[in-house]
């Protein structure tokens, strides 16, 4: 980095130029009225001092026109704020298809991050230039938030919920990456850095520290210590449990009426707590698994049941999930991603 | 000294009774005001020594000076004092206190029993936290986030949560007595529209206190059930919901930011009127822009929550709302603006800190907009954009706004004239040390540094170098007035009833005022805001008078 004075950081994702131009906007919108008020200000402090000879006839009447043109002069300029910053944060919730998927776990005081290929780091982040990145979060403790500032994204990890963030890194280099929830004794060295690479140098990165199994052979391997399979494979229908081939992004009827998108977050409960969504026409039979499996296991278990395709044609790489099914905070938007095969 | 019977002064509320035990049982909302002064004065002292050492820490990118405990500590008891025990109550009960019965022209508060109880709740519960401080110290932030302040610190979370627990207590009993006050003891003749701006927004200021505490005040009650006896309510890890916290602590928080501010520019509204001589341009205007900040401020506690996994829905919504309680805080900087258009302008230290706080409000309150807006929050979101914002906001707006209102009435309480050459000269110190201090952290905070941390990469060094200077300059600001206007008890020169000419009730009374205020009961013919630039009212009524003289 250059030792230059620098006001912004480096502009280094598809959304940076895009929040700088509006962060540039509200400081010409600021830095007018800072200006208007101080000049105003100093002009009439000096203009009216007591004992100047200035005219000090007061008009009589209201001045009601001007009281709401001071209303309505600024809120149409507010709006602008408001919808531009809205379309930005919108869009931050809704990941391209086919953005590569990277799982986070966090916990005091370090990241640890698992790539589609099974690779781990902790603390460093490699990801390849131009390629959209889904980084899918939990905490084993308290809140943190992962924050690149140069890529101007950040989220709250969370214990017991996943939570999501997305970016296209533009620009190879070296990036700051940190915790921004404060989360204890060494909150401010939970830190690390973000490698932007060339797809090339990251394939070479990929093969030359390849150093565990991808995340779903991990799980499938999970899957079959803990005999998931007694239940929930081959049977389909007929089985105890329902089938898990499929799963993945369907809207799943429950015993009580309802219904719900089979998402992370609802696998990871269902593990975990099974009684909580029962899938209509079972019985609560399966035995709960908290404190059995840990975090990494569990983000384990959910790949190997994204991969569980059906037979068949191809799942159809389905556009940009909306944000429109993300209507309770159980729901991260998001979502229903469906894996491009 | 024994000064014979003529030379002695006149009986007020100061030199009625010395001992002891009339001071600390009085019923007399004035000696209330000054046991509450002299107990802010303390902890905003806890709480600027936290911060000072803070800022030494930070003059270098290493951990060299605290352990990263300590820091946690540090930056802990600086919120916890600075919020609790001395911006909330700060202007309500010391300049509230003494000034709402005297501005309404009421002998006293309506219950100068529960007042004295509010004073000793707020005691009391400052002792428990400054207890838990000496006894090792609390480190959640000013915030008490969960899971990790029910749940993972083993520090003296409980008792200082207790302590403010009973402090809040003491906000709703005197929001409570506020709002009788204004509405059962007005003097007659004393209408609404009459009522100083003060008033109004104390009064705004008193529902928010009693409508929001009790809602903060459950939220510490369920973190202490969740320690204590592991209830789950909001560790995932027993099926509770961190985020539900939040929403709790946000929907008091949020609404205290305008405990803070909106005193404050009540203030500012007297000061300005009264050195301009002029009635405040847009009074109505001003005054329900206090209500309608009241009201939206319970609107927008989710726009602490746009990253912390709330659903984008509830932040479309919580940033709309936001942009709109910038209105009215924008009507009030125009208002106090042009009051001073065709004014009579005097600059005694109060009206340098009303400008002061007008110019760093407005600062303070154009980067609230930049918070509001979605995706520049969602990167400058815990940084040391919002730690500048925020003391933009509660330091240069709050706290030049109290000490405004304490060098104005400071005659009025204590009898005696602050030194003026000091007073200014201090007054320009602390304005030029806060923006040296925090300017640089919004820099900082969009470069990308995260607040609360220990340590921090080498490259922002000379901004956090710039920022510790300024504090010093601060601290110094700060210590002056602390050193003179104690000295002027003893040597400030004797106050004459109305030193600035302002034409509120308060200052139509001897100062110091009479135990029981007004010598008789006053009659209200006039607003407040009776001013007479250049004398031109009494010219007329002169030129009127010569013809029958």
């Amino acid at each position: 980095m250059s030792n230059d004075f620098q006001w912004m950081p480096e502009q280094a994702s598809s959304f940076a130029a895009e929040v700088d131009a509006l962060y540039l906007f509200l400081i010409l919108f600021s830095g007018f009225f800072t200006v208007l008020i101080a000049f105003l200000i100093v002009f009439f402090a000096i203009k009216y001092r007591r004992g100047s000879p200035a005219n000090r006839t007061q008009r009589a009447g209201h001045f009601f026109l001007m009281e709401l043109s001071w209303i309505a002069i600024p809120f149409p300029l507010m709006m602008v704020m408001f919808f531009w910053g809205a379309r930005i944060y919108m869009q931050q919730f809704r990941p391209p298809a086919g953005a590569m998927e990277i799982s986070c776990v966090a916990r005091q005081w370090m990241w640890k991050f698992q790539h589609p290929e099974g690779n781990t780091e902790i603390n460093d982040l490699h990801v390849p230039l131009n390629q959209p990145i889904r980084i899918n979060m939990i905490s084993e403790d308290v809140i943190h938030s992962l924050y690149v500032p140069a890529f101007r994204v950040k989220q709250d990890v969370l214990p017991g919920r996943y939570t999501t963030l997305w970016f296209k890194p533009t620009k190879v280099g070296r990036y700051h990456l940190f915790c921004a929830e404060y989360c204890g004794a060494k909150h401010s060295e939970m830190r690390g850095t973000v490698h932007v690479l060339e797809p090339s140098q990251y394939q070479a990165w990929l093969s030359g520290k390849s150093d565990g199994q991808a995340p779903a052979a991990a799980g499938r391997m999970l899957f079959e210590q803990l005999r998931c399979g007694t239940c929930h494979l081959g049977g389909g229908a007929t089985g105890r449990g329902p089938s898990l081939v499929g799963l993945f992004g369907q809207t799943v009827p429950l015993q009580n009426g309802q219904t719900v998108v089979a998402d992370e977050t609802y696998l990871r409960e269902s593990i975990l707590r099974p009684a909580a969504k029962v899938v209509a026409g079972y019985q609560p039979i399966m035995p709960a698994y908290e404190g059995q499996i840990g975090e990494e296991g569990l983000l384990q278990l959910i790949a190997e049941i994204k991969s569980l395709a059906p037979p068949g044609p191809p799942a159809k790489s389905s556009p940009a999930p909306d944000a429109d099914d993300a209507t309770s905070e159980n729901a991260p938007p998001g979502k229903a991603k469906v894996e491009t095969p | 000294m024994n000064l014979p019977a003529a030379a002695r002064p006149p009986r007020n509320y100061l030199n009625a009774s010395y001992s002891l035990h009339t001071w600390l049982f009085t019923l007399d909302h004035k000696r209330i005001a000054i046991l509450y002064l002299l107990t802010i004065t303390f902890f905003f002292v806890i709480g600027g020594v936290a911060a000072t050492i803070v800022r030494l820490e930070l003059m270098t990118p290493a951990g060299d000076l605290v352990e990263s405990e300590t820091y946690n500590k540090l930056f802990t008891i600086h919120g916890i004092t600075m919020i609790f025990f001395f911006l909330i109550p700060s202007i309500p009960t010391v300049l509230g206190n003494f000034l709402v019965p005297l501005m309404l022209g009421a002998r006293d508060l309506a219950f100068p029993r529960l007042n004295l109880l509010s004073y000793y709740l707020f005691a009391f519960g400052g002792l428990l936290t400054l207890w838990a401080i000496l006894a090792g110290g609390v480190d959640t932030g000013w915030t008490f986030y969960t899971p990790y302040s029910s749940t993972y610190s083993n520090t003296y979370v409980m008792t200082t949560a207790v302590g403010v627990f009973i402090t809040g207590f003491s906000s709703i009993l005197t929001g409570l007595n506020f709002i009788v006050t204004t509405h059962m003891m007005r003097a007659p003749g004393q209408t609404w529209f009459r009522l100083p701006l003060f008033i109004w927004s104390m009064y705004a200021t008193s529902l928010i206190m009693v409508l929001a505490t009790p809602v903060v005040t459950l939220a510490i009650l369920l973190v202490g059930l969740e320690r204590l006896f592991g209830i789950g309510i909001f560790d995932p890890a027993l099926g509770g919901d961190p985020l539900l916290f939040q929403h709790l602590f946000w929907f008091y928080s949020h609404p205290a930011v305008y405990i803070m501010i909106l005193p404050a520019m009540g203030v500012v509204s007297e000061l300005v009127a009264c050195f301009s001589r002029r009635r405040p341009f847009g009074y109505a205007f001003i005054g329900f822009s206090s209500f309608a900040i009241a009201v939206l401020s319970f609107l927008v506690w989710g726009h602490h929550m746009f990253v912390s996994g709330q659903s984008p829905y509830a932040g479309l919504v919580f940033s709309m709302l936001s942009f709109l309680v910038a209105i009215p805080s924008a009507v009030k900087v125009f208002n106090w603006t042009a009051t001073l258009y065709k004014a009579s302008i005097s600059y005694n230290t109060p009206m340098l800190y009303a400008l002061g706080f007008i110019g760093l409000f407005t600062v303070g309150g154009l980067t609230g907009l930049f918070l509001a807006t979605l995706a520049i929050d969602r990167h400058v979101h815990d940084t040391y954009f919002i730690v500048a914002h925020f003391h933009y906001i509660m330091v240069g707006g709050t706290v030049m706004a109290y000490l405004g209102g304490i060098h104005f009435w400071w005659p009025k309480m204590t009898g005696r004239m602050y030194p003026e050459g000091w007073a200014r000269f201090s007054a320009v110190l602390i304005f030029a040390g806060f923006n040296l201090t925090f300017f640089p952290q919004f820099i900082l905070g969009y470069l990308g540094m995260p607040r609360r941390y220990h340590v921090y990469p080498e490259e922002w060094q000379v901004l956090n170098v710039m920022s510790s200077a300024g504090a010093s300059i601060l601290a110094f600001g700060y210590f002056f007035p602390i050193t003179y206007l104690t000295w002027s008890l003893w040597y400030g020169a004797p106050a004459p009833p109305n030193p600035f000419g302002h034409t509120g009730l308060e200052w139509q009374t001897p100062s110091p005022p009479p135990t029981y205020n007004f010598d008789r009961v006053p009659i209200v013919e006039e607003e407040a805001y009776n001013f007479d630039p250049d004398d031109t009212q009494r010219k007329a009524r002169e030129e009127q008078e010569l013809p029958v003289g």
